[in-house]
């Protein structure tokens, strides 16, 4: 319980205490009823939950309640090498977001500094941006087969030409007067890039990885509902097959909640690095 | 040197020069194409039609040499005061310690030294403007390059900033142009106050101020201030666009 009211404080934090005015057409909401609002609607769902399963109104089968579920995680960490499966995930994930993130930050940099390398890439990537990922999903398997690289590419282009293009735009929009004045103390332009361009736009950069992180979850869920014999997806497909609904259930809230520490971390990681920030 | 760009003419038939160690102000109305050529000076605008000289040598590109203080919200935000004053010492590749040194000085000189940990963010727009100075005065520049930079301040900031100004200039011997649309600060601080008219901008007149050094605040008040002012109000409204 201690571990969820801190959850919640931290989820706050951006928020600044005790404004007093009101402004036309915004009506100010007190910290402590913003809580009890988003309390309220969870303690809804939850509460919905319990009465459509344990009340009997829908098969097991369809939505399980939350005593199944609870045992159905029991029985896969303990007896199914569950972990197993979510360390299969979490590395294809890692690797094809960490591919993405390491070729994607240089390469949007220069796309935003440099004409030249705008020319050249930009139309390209926005093209293939627009490529939806479910309809490469079976190219890669022709080109790749059904391993653990297949897996990861499907990450990677799901990340990779959405990421280039964010930082591209982000490092086109530096304050002009800074690239000026780095100028008249000395700096190359090409030198700015090192100096002034990723320094500005680091916070903003790691944002975008944030942002994209998310996504990626969802392209690995995708990989893993084709040909796959590990991993989170996997074992959601195999659940649906024998209609194991708790399984199921276990399977989203593991992804959810995955997601959503990754995200806090990013953020949390975000304010701590670079502090110069206006908060 | 008249410049002009993309098909717009900026400035005419400008020419100018500069003593060495002068303090030298260009007045003229928003708009009349002062910022451009301050620019121009600096090296960071490339002139359509002639050329800058500084020494007698034709300048290609912006150097440390030239100095420069832009209006406002110059500071490298993600660096703390020290880090921005030392930044173009690093980039001259001055060893650390020399570099503290320096660092040390300018924060004396502008008066800061209690803020040097501190974040542009943390800072108001006078102390900021002031750390853009020591900035820009680090690696010790033959010429300091001020565009309007006190325009965004309040008054009693500015005029702070004013005095602090030519208490730096006195100390440093620097030669400083200096543009402004204030036509009280241009008498206060130069030694020669040159005229622009509106777009496109062309020198319609310059005047030496005579009055002695240093100058005080109350000396605003002084009848030879007020006549020199007189005179270059007439000056000024006789071109369309000025205040």
């Amino acid at each position: 319980m201690g571990i969820l009211h801190w959850l919640q404080r931290w989820l706050m934090a951006p928020r600044k205490a005790g404004k007093e005015t009101e402004s036309y057409g915004r009506r100010f909401l007190s910290q402590s009823s913003y809580l009890s609002l988003g309390s309220l609607s969870f303690i809804i769902l939850v509460s919905t939950w319990c009465l459509v399963t344990y009340g009997g109104l829908v098969q097991p089968y369809f939505l399980s309640s939350p005593t199944q579920v609870y045992e159905a995680a029991h029985n896969l960490l303990v007896m199914q090498n569950y972990a197993g499966d979510i360390a299969a995930s979490v590395i294809r994930i890692v690797v094809g977001f960490l591919a993405s993130a390491v070729l994607a930050i240089p390469l949007g940099i220069l796309i935003g500094r440099s004409q030249i390398f705008e020319a050249i890439f930009a139309p390209i990537t926005s093209f293939v941006r627009y490529l939806p990922v479910p309809a490469l999903l079976p190219f890669c398997i022709l080109w790749l087969g059904i391993g653990e690289v297949q897996k990861i590419s499907i990450v990677f282009v799901g990340v990779f030409f959405q990421l280039v293009l964010m930082i591209a735009d982000i490092s086109r929009n530096i304050p002009p007067e800074l690239l000026e004045i780095a100028y008249t103390l000395g700096t190359t332009p090409r030198m700015a890039i090192i100096r002034v361009v990723l320094p500005y736009s680091a916070p903003l950069i790691f944002d975008g990885l944030r942002i994209t992180l998310g996504w990626a979850w969802g392209w690995v869920m995708l990989a893993e509902l084709v040909g796959a014999s590990q991993g989170i997806g996997y074992m959601i497909l195999k659940s649906q097959r024998y209609l194991l609904n708790a399984n199921m259930i276990v399977g989203l809230l593991t992804v959810g909640l995955l997601g959503l520490a990754t995200d806090l971390l990013f953020a949390g990681l975000n304010r701590a690095l670079f502090r110069w920030r206006q908060t | 040197m008249s410049p002009s760009g993309e098909r717009i003419e900026v400035l005419r038939k400008i020419s100018l020069k500069v003593p060495k160690g002068q303090f030298v102000t260009v007045l003229g109305p928003s708009g009349c194409g002062k910022t451009t050529l301050l620019k121009l000076v600096a090296g960071l605008v490339v002139p359509s039609f002639g050329r800058i000289l500084v020494d007698q040598i034709a300048l290609t590109r912006p150097s440390c040499k030239l100095g420069y203080v832009p209006q406002a919200y110059s500071l490298f935000p993600w660096l703390t005061v020290s880090g921005n004053i030392e930044y173009g010492l690093r980039q001259l590749g001055t060893l650390a310690r020399e570099r503290q040194n320096r660092v040390d000085q300018m924060l004396s000189l502008v008066g800061l030294v209690e803020f040097r940990s501190y974040y542009p963010r943390s800072l108001s727009g006078g102390m900021q403007q002031r750390v853009a100075i020591a900035r820009a005065l680090a690696p010790n520049p033959d010429i300091l390059l001020m565009d309007e930079p006190f325009a965004a301040l309040a008054i009693e900031q500015r005029q702070a900033m004013q005095v602090a100004l030519q208490s730096i200039w006195m100390k440093t011997g620097k030669t400083i142009i200096f543009v402004t649309h204030d036509l009280s600060e241009a008498i206060y601080l130069s030694d020669t106050v040159y005229v622009m008219s509106d777009r496109p901008g062309s020198l319609i007149g310059a005047r030496e101020i005579p009055l002695p050094r240093p100058r005080e605040i109350a000396a605003r008040e002084g009848p030879e201030f007020f006549g020199v002012y007189k005179e270059l109000v007439s000056l000024t409204s006789s071109s369309e666009g000025f205040k």
